[in-house]
Parts: structure tokens; C-alpha cells; sequence
């Protein structure tokens, strides 16, 4: 049972008297038990709210010399880039900021399925994590569309005309979202209004997220319930500099991109103002979209591309009941472990596809693997369950390295 | 930590008409709450302004046979092609029966050589290929969709591709011999 320390600075002891605050923090920040086996695919959770931090502190800054206008937009981030004061080192920074945002979340989200993070009794903290995904993706595309450039118009007009797909009221939801009969200055600015809002829910989010996570603390590699004071160690000083070491592997990868290949994730046609009357010949997402729209194209049916698309994150919801296994962590799967490894090249074959023309063999390919996609999360994963032979698990964390060989 | 209270006394008559209110007044909350959101949503639909700016006049004169210009209409491109004879026979002795979304050349038009539509591709909206002479027209010798290879022929109906409608006919009427108006 954690008991609050007795404050001896007066002043402290003060402000705490009546807000606690102070003792919150020491709580959920310094004495906090951490499992005590936690490797470094643990990091990437911090990592994903420092993202999240320095995407919003240099968006508020660009939002001070940005127009949400379509006759200023283009030329507003260009003076961004050429006259602001270090406007180049802000813009570079959230640009790359979002490939590293995705990277980071995307290993983390793998980091759930592997160890299996996702099951009782974290449904709820896993939950949360599908809807801090689904409000970045939506954050990331608006983001996107600000700068006006041809990807940015394009991306728009395409990715806003899915919802045309839905019968009866797809056409009239497709107006809504612009604002008139086409992505123009309306939707701009609703985008950017949007832009700055979603990263505040996300902010939110976090924190329920992380409140999730206190209550039944970190899963662990071993994927077994710690017990006892034995299992755990306080966050700090443990946790706090075991994320600082990997913040700064982090930075130092970050910054190469933003100082020697800042335009290394980005499109070159969207430095091409927007123009609604050409559409440039080979439309592509940004990167961190592109295995779902190969499963959008990999369905010949329009609105069944685009359910497949939506279904292939909104399943992840249920994936703690298709799996039936009880244990968590895949070191102790032998069978499971081998098409975890699978799925992941399945996503990246998917990604693969997804930069591609929709020509073939392409076209087969995707198709493949989409059905492949959805074939493991609904049939495989419940299968493997109910009939892979777990390997023993240890008694404790503490007991593989207590006990004598 | 205190156990929570129980409430109230709950003897039947009381304890329901209580039930009652509260289910009353959640309601009209739920409703009162609905009204008051539906005024944020219009906002978001076309403005007066966005509307007003629903008709363009064009002067088609200068559109020789076999040519083709695009406009603009409510920020999409209008094709308006000037067919050729072969065009017109071309798109007419199709089996309508066959086509994905039914429609017979004489529906899609007012007068024969003057094909007017929206060009703006009904699979995710991007503009097809077509207008110029240079132009991929794919197999049906009309138009092309660059994105995601939709094939249209020369009334605009689509032929081949994931593209679920024909290019969609916007309202105009020909004012003169020489001017239409669009919208």
C-alpha cells in the first residue's frame, strides 16, 4: 500500500494541504512499482507522449505564421520556411515529428501484440490505445492537407470522397465534411480548426490512458502478473533514466532526419500549389497510411474497400477476446510467436504495396495480403489459442533468476 | 471510504414517481441537448455565399468539332465536349443493357454534339484524362482516370475500372446557340 510522505518544506506542505498534487506526482511518478523486467520495447511509450509534447509545442508556433486560407496557405509556409526566424527548423521538426510520432506508436502497438498486453485485464487501457491511434491518424491526415500543396489537395478530395461510399447518406456526409461542393477554403479552414483541436482530445486521452495503465500497472516480457514487492522497482530512479537513455537514441535519430533528410518522408509534388482542375498522375499517402489504403485498393467493391480499411483498425478493439489464449507473452508460444512474425511482414508487404500503381502483380499481391491481414486476427489468432501447447511459465519475475539452474 | 447512502425510503408509490421524473427530465435534457447541437452541425454545410456562386455562363462558340474545354463549376471541372459525328455514333450503339450503370446517350444530353458533365471521377474524385489531344482516353476513346484506371466512354459512362457511376450530368440549359449556362 503506498503511503503519501510527510512534507517538510512549509510551503509545500501548504499547497498540497489543499491541492495534492505534489503527492500525486510522487505517487504515480517516483515510488510508482514497476515490474522490474521491463526491456527496452518498453521505452516507446514515453517516447509516443515526448512525440506528442513536441509535435503540439511546435505546432503552436507554426500556427502563429500559418494562414488557413487557400490564396495564402502555399505561400504562408513557404515565408514559414524562408523568412521566419528558425520557421525552417520548426516546420522540419513537425513534419518529421509525425513519421517518428507513427514509428514510435507503431512499435508500441507491436510491443502489445506481442507480450500480449492487450488481455485481461487491459482491455480497457488497450481500448484507449485504438482511439489514441484513430485520433492521431486523424490529426496527422488534416495536418497534412494544410500546406495546400497538390498532395495536400488531392489527398483530401480522395480520402474525404471514402465516405461518399456509404449508401444513401454518403453524398450529403461528403458535403458536411467540406463545406461546399469541393475540398476549398471551407474545408481548409475547418481542417485546421480540427488540426489544432484533435492533438487536445489526444492530450486527454493520454491521460486516461496512463490512468488505465496505473490501475493495473505494466505488463511485463514475461507477460505474467508480478507479485508481490519483490517483482517490482520504483519508476524512479529505474524507469526515469532507463526512457532518458532511450530518449536520447530517440533525438539523435530524429534530429538526422531533421537536419540531413528533412524531406526524406514527404511527397515532392506537394511543394506544388494545390491545383483542383490536375490531378497529379500517382497519388500516394503518407508512408504511416499506406498498408491501409493497399487493403482500400486490394477490394474491388468501393464500399467494401472502404469498410475493410475502417475494419482493419476497428477489429484490433475485440483482439482481446479472438485471442483465447491465456497466456500473454509470446516467448512462452512457440506456434503464436512464428505468425506474429508473419502478421508483421504481412503489414509491411502491405505498405510495400500500398507506394504501388494499381496494376499488377501488384493488385493479386495486395489482395493477399489483405486477406492474410484479416485471416490472422479472426481465425488464426483464435486457432493458435486453443491449440498451441504453451511452454511452462516461471513461478515469478524474480524466479528465473533467483532460483538455481 | 463511506459506503455510498442509500438514498431514499423505498417504498413503492414514492420511489416511482420519482423513477418517472428522473426518466422525464433525462429525456428532455437528451432532446434539449440534440436541438442545441444541430445548429454546430449546419454550420458546417454550404454557406449562403458557397451557394450563391452555383451558376457559371459560358460561351461555347469557339468550340470546334472534335474540341473539348473544361470549366469551372462550384470549384469542379465541367468537360464540355464538342463531338464528332463518329462520337456520337460510337456512344449511341452500345447495348445499354450491358453497361454498369445504365443510361442511353440521349438521357446524358440536350443536344447531340454537346457533351456536358462533371468531370470529376465517381470511384475517390480525381479528375480523368481526356480533354486534350494528347491525353490517355482509354478503351472507349472518352476518358481516363489516372488514380485508380477508370475507363470512360464518349458520353461519360464508365466501361471498365472501380468507378461505380457514369460522370454526373450538372444542371444547364443553352441560353443562346452560343452561350450555356451551367448551374
Amino acid at each position: 500500500m503506498y503511503t503519501p510522505p510527510t512534507w517538510n518544506n512549509k510551503a509545500v506542505k501548504w499547497f498540497d494541504d489543499r491541492l495534492p498534487i505534489v503527492t500525486l506526482m510522487h505517487k504515480e511518478l517516483i515510488v510508482y512499482p514497476a515490474p522490474k523486467n521491463l526491456n527496452y520495447w518498453w521505452n516507446f511509450g514515453s517516447l509516443a507522449g515526448i512525440a506528442l509534447v513536441i509535435m503540439v509545442a511546435t505546432g503552436i508556433f507554426l500556427a502563429m505564421n500559418y494562414t488557413a486560407h487557400v490564396d495564402y496557405a502555399f505561400n504562408s509556409v513557404e515565408r514559414i520556411m524562408r523568412d521566419v526566424n528558425y520557421g525552417w527548423l520548426l516546420r522540419y521538426i513537425h513534419m518529421n515529428g509525425a513519421s517518428m510520432f507513427f514509428i514510435v506508436v507503431y512499435i508500441h502497438v507491436f510491443r502489445g501484440l506481442y507480450y500480449g498486453s492487450y488481455k485481461a485485464p487491459r482491455e480497457v487501457l488497450w481500448w484507449l490505445g485504438i482511439v489514441i491511434m484513430l485520433l492521431m491518424m486523424a490529426s496527422a491526415f488534416m495536418g497534412y492537407v494544410l500546406p495546400w500543396g497538390q498532395m495536400s489537395f488531392w489527398g483530401a478530395t480522395v480520402i474525404t470522397n471514402l465516405f461518399s461510399a456509404f449508401p444513401v447518406v454518403g453524398e450529403s456526409i461528403v458535403t458536411l465534411l467540406w463545406g461546399g461542393f469541393s475540398v476549398a477554403n471551407p474545408t481548409l479552414n475547418r481542417f485546421f480548426a480540427l488540426h489544432y483541436l484533435f492533438p487536445m482530445i489526444l492530450f486527454a486521452v493520454v491521460f486516461i490512458h496512463l490512468w488505465a495503465l496505473h490501475a493495473k500497472k505494466s505488463n511485463n516480457p514475461l507477460g505474467i502478473d508480478a507479485k508481490g514487492p519483490n517483482d517490482f522497482i520504483p519508476f524512479h530512479p529505474y524507469y526515469t533514466v532507463k526512457d532518458a537513455f532511450g530518449l536520447g537514441i530517440f533525438l539523435m535519430i530524429f534530429a538526422y532526419f531533421v537536419f540531413f533528410q528533412p524531406n526524406f518522408f514527404g511527397e515532392p509534388d506537394n511543394y506544388i500549389p494545390a491545383n483542383p482542375m490536375v490531378t497529379p498522375p500517382h497519388i500516394v499517402p503518407e508512408w504511416y497510411f499506406l498498408p491501409f489504403y493497399a487493403i482500400l485498393r486490394s477490394v474491388p467493391d468501393k464500399l467494401g474497400g472502404v469498410l475493410a480499411m475502417f475494419g482493419a483498425i476497428l477489429i484490433l478493439f475485440i483482439l482481446p477476446w479472438l485471442d483465447t489464449s491465456k497466456v500473454r507473452s509470446a516467448t512462452f508460444r512457440p506456434i503464436f510467436k512464428w505468425f506474429f512474425w508473419l502478421f508483421l511482414a504481412d503489414c509491411f508487404v502491405l505498405g510495400y504495396i500500398g507506394a504501388q500503381g494499381a496494376e499488377e502483380p501488384y493488385v493479386t499481391i495486395g489482395q493477399v495480403a489483405t486477406v492474410y491481414y484479416f485471416l490472422h486476427l479472426l481465425v488464426i489468432v483464435p486457432l493458435v489459442g486453443w491449440f498451441e501447447k504453451p511452454r511452462p511459465l516461471p513461478e515469478s519475475i524474480s524466479a528465473p533468476v533467483t532460483t538455481k539452474a | 471510504m463511506a459506503e455510498a447512502e442509500n438514498t431514499a425510503p423505498t417504498t413503492g408509490g414514492e420511489s416511482s414517481r420519482r423513477d418517472f421524473l428522473i426518466y422525464g427530465t433525462s429525456a428532455l435534457a437528451a432532446v434539449g441537448t440534440a436541438l442545441a447541437v444541430w445548429p454546430f452541425i449546419s454550420s458546417m454545410n454550404p454557406a449562403a455565399d458557397t451557394l450563391a456562386l452555383a451558376s457559371t455562363e459560358v460561351d461555347i462558340s469557339a468550340v470546334e468539332d472534335g474540341q473539348a474545354i473544361t470549366v469551372v463549376w462550384r470549384g469542379k471541372p465541367v468537360f464540355i465536349r464538342h463531338r464528332t459525328e463518329e462520337n456520337i455514333e460510337a456512344a449511341r450503339s452500345v447495348d445499354v443493357a450491358e453497361l454498369r450503370d445504365p443510361q442511353t446517350d440521349e438521357d446524358r444530353v440536350k443536344e447531340a454534339p454537346w457533351l456536358i458533365m462533371i468531370g470529376v471521377c465517381t470511384h475517390l474524385g480525381c479528375i480523368p484524362l481526356g480533354q486534350k489531344d494528347g491525353d490517355p482516353k482509354g478503351d472507349f476513346g472518352g476518358w481516363f482516370c489516372p488514380c485508380h484506371g477508370s475507363h470512360y466512354d464518349t458520353s461519360g459512362r464508365i466501361r471498365k475500372g472501380p468507378a461505380p457511376l457514369n460522370l454526373p450530368i450538372p444542371p444547364y440549359a443553352f441560353l443562346d446557340d452560343t452561350t450555356v449556362k451551367i448551374g
